[in-house]
């Protein structure tokens, strides 16, 4: 326990070869109390994962294995025969005391281009329809804001980007979709990302980017890193086909 | 440089070693041999280092054709294999002549058999692994699955030929590593979630493993649990195997291509120590929880370690 900021610190054993860091969660246990709820996903919970993050990649632990950060928590996984879980916690919380120092890389701006609705975004038109909105509003709403990459998991390089707008906040499909197109663009709740690549998936698609997110032959695989900000530009389906032709 | 040509690939066949670890920050999961004890003794067995690459049969096994000479073994479970159609010894090193061809058909035990051939498959590694990634067609030959006609070249075993001894894994050995259907587990990160009838039901219950489980996940039938709250939280990250219970109180068991984060609370994690019986277990098998504490899982995996360190685990 102990704080950060206004923010909580908490250990969590996970299995004999990781352990979570949680910060901004419930500190009381219980069953009574439940899951947090997305309110409690907060900034500042998660500058504190980019730093501790980043201090982690800067200084490595030896006998840690991987690093697995979300909104508000990293899970680390380490090697049992070399580190036990309480020597890592100690061993962590000398990083938590030292990471108000790091220095996090200047947050990148990176446009998306999305060519919205019709056969790319085939539930663009239900969206709208749910918040009783035109398609064009939809579009204006979804494109207007600059959100925050949290985290990429997932799939490779998928970014989880936040937040949408309230109006535009949308359930996940009752029953995912066997293939999502890569470049796909979704909403679930109020978050939105791009799909990297084919895969199934349960987010609502509202349009599709032809720009690639994922290049595993590049030094940079991925478009997005955490805590960069992401704008979605629209197209027309001209214009995305000429983008995507460039991109072969 | 050897080759070993594709006749016939298998149900799904792919090139794995034991992963690759520490991309988790974009999103790129370890993959590797879902039965990594197999892979790693019959990587010694051949003379390999341990975490060589090697063929992952899943349920039914290939046929091959060495047009070189070259030492081999089969080690996991047995699938029925033959050597111009004399039967090859499991966990055994076997030497291969030039021209002769590797049979194998269904599975007469557990779901995966690994073929570890010396010197190990040659494949353009991705992130510092041979692992293939089927979901998002990574690693391994190609990002996929063997096909009828492919050919697969192996590394040199470097330096001279070594003459060829017959090497067998140790019968203590054997019986000691044999896959569990009683699967010792961990309080997960979100146990005291559950209600303690949760537990009492989740701890007593047999669960039979659903058809449409795969490298990715074990998806389990059985008595549904009470999901806390309807199922979902805040996406965070997922240990291997480690037990989530969806909105339908059925348990999914997270594997080596498991996403690198999940939304579902998890009740239980399984021990590394057995770990590798995952790898083993076959749609409709049935198997059960057994509830351990952090200190005995560290100790059955220092015990595992020290038997696989141990002189005469080769004999």
């Amino acid at each position: 326990m102990g704080t950060v900021g206004k923010t909580q610190l908490r250990f969590q054993v996970a299995s004999d070869q990781s352990l979570f860091v949680y910060f901004d969660l419930p500190s009381k246990k219980g069953s009574a109390e439940g899951p947090p709820s997305q309110k409690q996903i907060t900034l500042e919970a998660h500058e504190q994962v980019r730093r501790l993050l980043r201090l982690l990649e800067l200084e490595p632990i030896a006998g840690v294995r991987n690093l697995h950060p979300a909104y508000g928590s990293l899970l680390i996984k380490f090697d049992a025969l070399k580190l036990q879980h309480e020597e890592l916690e100690n061993l962590l919380r000398t990083y938590v005391e030292r990471m108000r120092s790091v220095a996090l890389p200047e947050p990148r701006l990176v446009e998306i281009p999305v060519c919205y609705g019709g056969e790319y975004g085939p539930d663009l038109n239900e969206v709208a329809e749910l918040h009783q909105m035109t398609v064009e509003q939809a579009i204006e709403l979804h494109s207007s804001a600059t959100y925050l990459v949290y985290f990429l998991g997932f799939a490779p390089g998928f970014a989880y980007l936040g937040d949408v707008a309230q109006q535009l906040a949308t359930p996940r499909l009752p029953s995912p979709r066997k293939s999502v197109p890569a470049g796909s663009v979704g909403i679930a709740g109020r978050q939105t990302g791009v799909y990297p690549i084919a895969t199934p998936g349960g987010w609502r698609l509202v349009g599709r980017t032809p720009v690639k997110m994922f290049q595993p032959d590049r030094a940079q695989m991925s478009l997005l890193a955490l805590g960069d900000r992401v704008r979605f530009v629209p197209i027309s389906p001209q214009q995305f086909a000429k983008l995507a032709l460039g991109n072969t | 440089m050897s080759l070993i040509e594709v006749q016939s690939p298998g149900l799904q066949t792919t090139v794995q070693d034991l992963g690759r670890e520490g991309f988790g920050p974009v999103g790129v999961s370890p993959s590797g041999a879902a039965d990594p004890l197999a892979l790693r003794i019959g990587n010694r067995l051949v003379g390999n280092a341990e975490g060589a690459a090697a063929l992952e049969m899943t349920l039914v096994g290939g046929t091959f054709l060495f047009p070189e000479r070259s030492v081999v073994a089969l080690t996991g479970s047995d699938f029925g294999a033959t050597l111009d159609d004399v039967v090859v010894e499991m966990w055994t090193a076997v030497e291969v002549r030039a021209g002769q061809t590797l049979k194998m058909g269904p599975t007469r035990s557990g779901a995966r058999c690994y073929l570890c051939v010396r010197g190990g498959m040659d494949v353009k590694l991705f992130l510092g692994s041979a692992s293939t990634h089927l979901l998002s067609s990574l690693g391994g030959y190609g990002g996929r699955a063997l096909r009828k006609g492919d050919v697969l070249r192996i590394r040199s075993a470097g330096g001279a030929f070594r003459t060829f001894r017959k090497q067998r894994l140790s019968g203590r050995a054997l019986k000691q590593l044999s896959p569990r259907k009683v699967l010792r587990v961990t309080p997960g990160p979100q146990s005291d979630w559950f209600s303690e009838e949760a537990h009492k039901n989740f701890y007593s219950a047999t669960y039979r493993l659903a058809e449409e489980s795969n490298r990715m996940g074990l998806r389990l039938e059985g008595p549904p649990l009470n999901s806390p709250s309807g199922g979902e939280m805040i996406s965070e990250g997922v240990s291997l195997g480690a037990v989530q219970i969806t909105a339908s109180g059925l348990p999914i068991i997270l594997f080596v291509e498991q996403q690198t984060t999940g939304g579902y609370p998890k009740i239980a994690n399984v021990i590394s120590a057995d770990l590798h019986s995952l790898g083993q277990l076959r749609p409709r098998d049935e198997i059960r929880f057994e509830p351990v504490d952090f200190a005995a899982a560290r100790a059955l995996l220092i015990e595992q370690e020290k038997l696989l360190a141990s002189e005469d685990l080769i004999v």
